[in-house]
């Protein structure tokens, strides 16, 4: 009859080979991985019962501060929530938006990072907390600014790439951008998979031991990974000497990367917590050396759950771009002229965000007010605390990080399996224990 | 005034400290560091006009992130000698391991003996004097800044390249992607030669071939991918 449409060639399926067929080359994009995957929708809390008691809501106390960098910093840093802004370079990003991000993450508490391209004063001066990233590029890398920064976050990969580089395209190197990565405007800037100067856990051990001389032993150093082998890369980070470990899920953003790379490299949050917890646990380390997850935080449930599986503090890079006005419906007329739509725009290394937020073009850029921008998403902090707090408390928790995988059941075999939690309705944890 | 620090009797940390707490204007203008026994980290990051002669080996890092002060190593320097330095000088008596120079943002970097792979690896303005050879995979990605070999190169020789300048008196292996061999115009030599005298090297600029970058892989483009 030639009515029925395949589910292995699906639409989007053969899109792809049709413009592959007519293009040539692989698609470039920016976000996270689309596709769907098992993520923390698939988990539920079970709340306060009669074994449980729970805690008023809005009365009772329910703490959300997170000490981190404890174990060898002499200055840790002290956040008023466990939600941190990601690592998002000036270049991927506006001037305005990294001072947006600034302004909210300082209102709300909490730390903004830098990212590959180096440190902006407008950065600087607008985050209380700035968390200076250490990439394989090294753009813009100075002693000052390792000096200025509140912490130090070592980059070895991230979700949306593990094991890939980055890139930034020529349409966004501004002069700017350009003089800061000390590189030609206009030039496609590669930033490089590996660190120059360090491979493997001893070396990365001795490259922290020379930051730590470089600053005096004053910063807490995180050691960021992308979300592949959790429980042996965790354990190497702790081995090396962190204070911090940066856990990234396949679902976390990137700037720009490969389609296929984005969705077929690396292991969705959900199943990587589990295991870095495990290895946290396994080293006598766990809620010394602090966890922080990434990777598709959208609201309070899901730092909840983050946070009952093990982790210490969550960190949201793609969500604080929409509370900035990413993929606002209100430019809908724009996006659909950039042959997208508001909701689905990704090409964010193109540099035309209307937005005005992934771009370096001054009058795109200018659509965004960092004072409002910056308000809007210390709302948007609010409300993930707001309701984190309410989950904690009708599970009896007078603390977020009182929150427990005991608290928790799943929807799937796949997610209970990856979480380490039962099957609703069972005690079965697929893969630890039989079915009962 | 010259302080002797003996790394036998105190600690590499009580070093550092005290060339990080150094006043503006201090008179403790002259350190030397005995029985540095290739520790790793010594004299990093300094931000100071001073002098620092470590009499032995050190370890990896030496000198990292250095500003403005001139340092000697009078034996071999481990992996990443004067990383991400921003300005002085770094003078190696020996060899250099691994990544001598790696990211480096100012300043000279001078190796009497060779330097090992990935010297100057995405170098970004430093200026680098090997008098021996360099390993391969010298000047990866290298943005700015001058490389100088005065013996051979190893292979994959300025892969990546942006605008770094290599010269090499010796033999090259192979060149990486897209790197090549350039002719050395009048502004060539008198850039090596100002160079050379100040690594105090003797030696005539004809006798270096220059390579750099050809500059197809500036802009993505499917035909150029590796």
């Amino acid at each position: 009859m030639g009515s029925r449409f395949s589910a292995t060639f699906d639409q989007h399926a053969l899109a792809e080979i049709r413009r592959a067929a007519a293009t040539g080359i692989y698609d470039i994009r920016g976000a996270g991985a689309k596709r769907h995957l098992p993520h923390f929708d698939d988990l539920l809390f079970l709340g306060a019962s009669i074994s449980r008691y729970p805690l008023e809501g809005y009365r009772e106390t329910c703490a959300t501060d997170v000490w981190l960098g404890t174990r060898h910093a002499s200055k840790p840093i002290h956040l008023k929530i466990p939600i941190t802004i990601a690592g998002m370079s000036f270049g991927s990003l506006s001037a305005q938006a990294k001072e947006a991000l600034g302004r909210g993450a300082s209102i709300a508490g909490t730390s903004t990072t830098t990212g590959d391209g180096g440190m902006t004063p407008e950065e600087r001066g607008h985050s209380s907390i700035l968390v200076y990233q250490y990439l394989p590029s090294r753009y813009g890398m100075n002693p000052d600014d390792l000096r200025r920064a509140d912490a130090i976050e070592i980059v070895v990969g991230q979700g949306a790439k593990p094991g890939g580089g980055g890139m930034l395209l020529g349409q966004k190197i501004s002069d700017r951008v350009a003089e800061m990565r000390n590189l030609p405007k206009g030039i496609d800037q590669r930033s490089a998979c590996r660190h120059p100067d360090w491979t493997g856990p001893d070396d990365l051990e001795i490259k922290i031991e020379e930051l730590r001389e470089i600053t005096n032993y004053e910063k807490p150093i995180y050691v960021k990974i992308g979300a592949t082998r959790p429980y042996y890369d965790v354990a190497l980070a702790v081995k090396s000497g962190a204070d911090v470990v940066v856990l990234d899920g396949m679902q976390g953003g990137t700037a720009a990367t490969q389609d296929v790379f984005i969705e077929h490299v690396g292991i969705p949050i959900l199943a990587a917590i589990r295991p870095a917890v495990q290895a946290l646990q396994d080293l006598g380390q766990h809620r010394k050396i602090q966890l922080i997850v990434s990777g598709g935080i959208r609201n309070g449930a899901d730092v909840a759950k983050a946070l009952a599986l093990g982790a210490d503090a969550v960190s949201i890079g793609t969500a604080a771009l929409v509370a900035l006005g990413d993929n606002d419906p209100a430019y809908e007329a724009e996006y659909q002229a950039l042959g997208a739509t508001a909701g689905a725009y990704d090409d964010w290394q193109e540099g035309r965000d209307p937005a005005g937020i992934t771009t370096q073009d001054p009058v795109l850029a200018a659509r965004l007010d960092p004072v409002a921008g910056g308000r809007r998403l210390a709302n948007y902090l609010s409300v993930l605390t707001l309701e984190a707090q309410t989950i904690a408390r009708a599970c009896g928790k007078s603390h977020l990080h009182n929150l427990e995988p005991e608290d928790l059941v799943a929807l799937t075999i796949e997610a209970a399996a990856m979480a380490r939690v039962p099957l609703a309705g069972t005690n079965w944890i697929p893969g630890a224990n039989p079915i009962g | 005034m010259t302080r002797v620090v003996d790394l036998q009797v105190s600690s590499r940390r009580t070093l550092n400290q005290a060339l990080h707490d150094l006043p503006d204007q201090t008179n403790e203008t002259h350190w030397t560091v005995r029985n540095p026994g290739g520790q790793h980290a010594l004299a990093v990051g300094i931000d100071a006009p001073i002098t620092v002669t470590i009499e032995g080996h050190a370890g990896y890092y030496c000198a990292g992130m250095n500003k403005h002060a001139r340092i000697e190593i009078h034996g071999n320097a481990g992996v990443g000698v004067a990383e991400n330095m921003m300005s002085g000088r770094v003078h190696v008596r020996g060899d250099a391991s691994q990544a001598a120079g790696a990211t480096a943002h100012g300043g000279l970097l001078i190796i009497d003996g060779n330097a090992s792979a990935r010297c100057g690896i995405s170098m970004k303005g430093v200026r680098i004097v090997v008098k021996g050879s360099i390993g391969p995979m010298s000047a990866f990605m290298a943005q700015s800044g001058t490389l100088v070999a005065l013996g051979d190169a190893g292979d994959a020789l300025g892969d990546s390249i942006y605008e770094a300048h290599i010269y090499v008196r010796g033999r090259t292996g192979t060149l990486g992607a897209d790197c090549c061999e350039k002719p050395m115009r009048a502004e060539h030599h008198a850039e090596l030669r100002a160079l050379l005298d100040e690594a105090g090297v003797d030696e005539d600029t004809r006798y270096f071939r220059r390579y750099g970058s050809a500059r197809q892989l500036y802009n993505f483009h499917v035909d150029n991918a590796y």
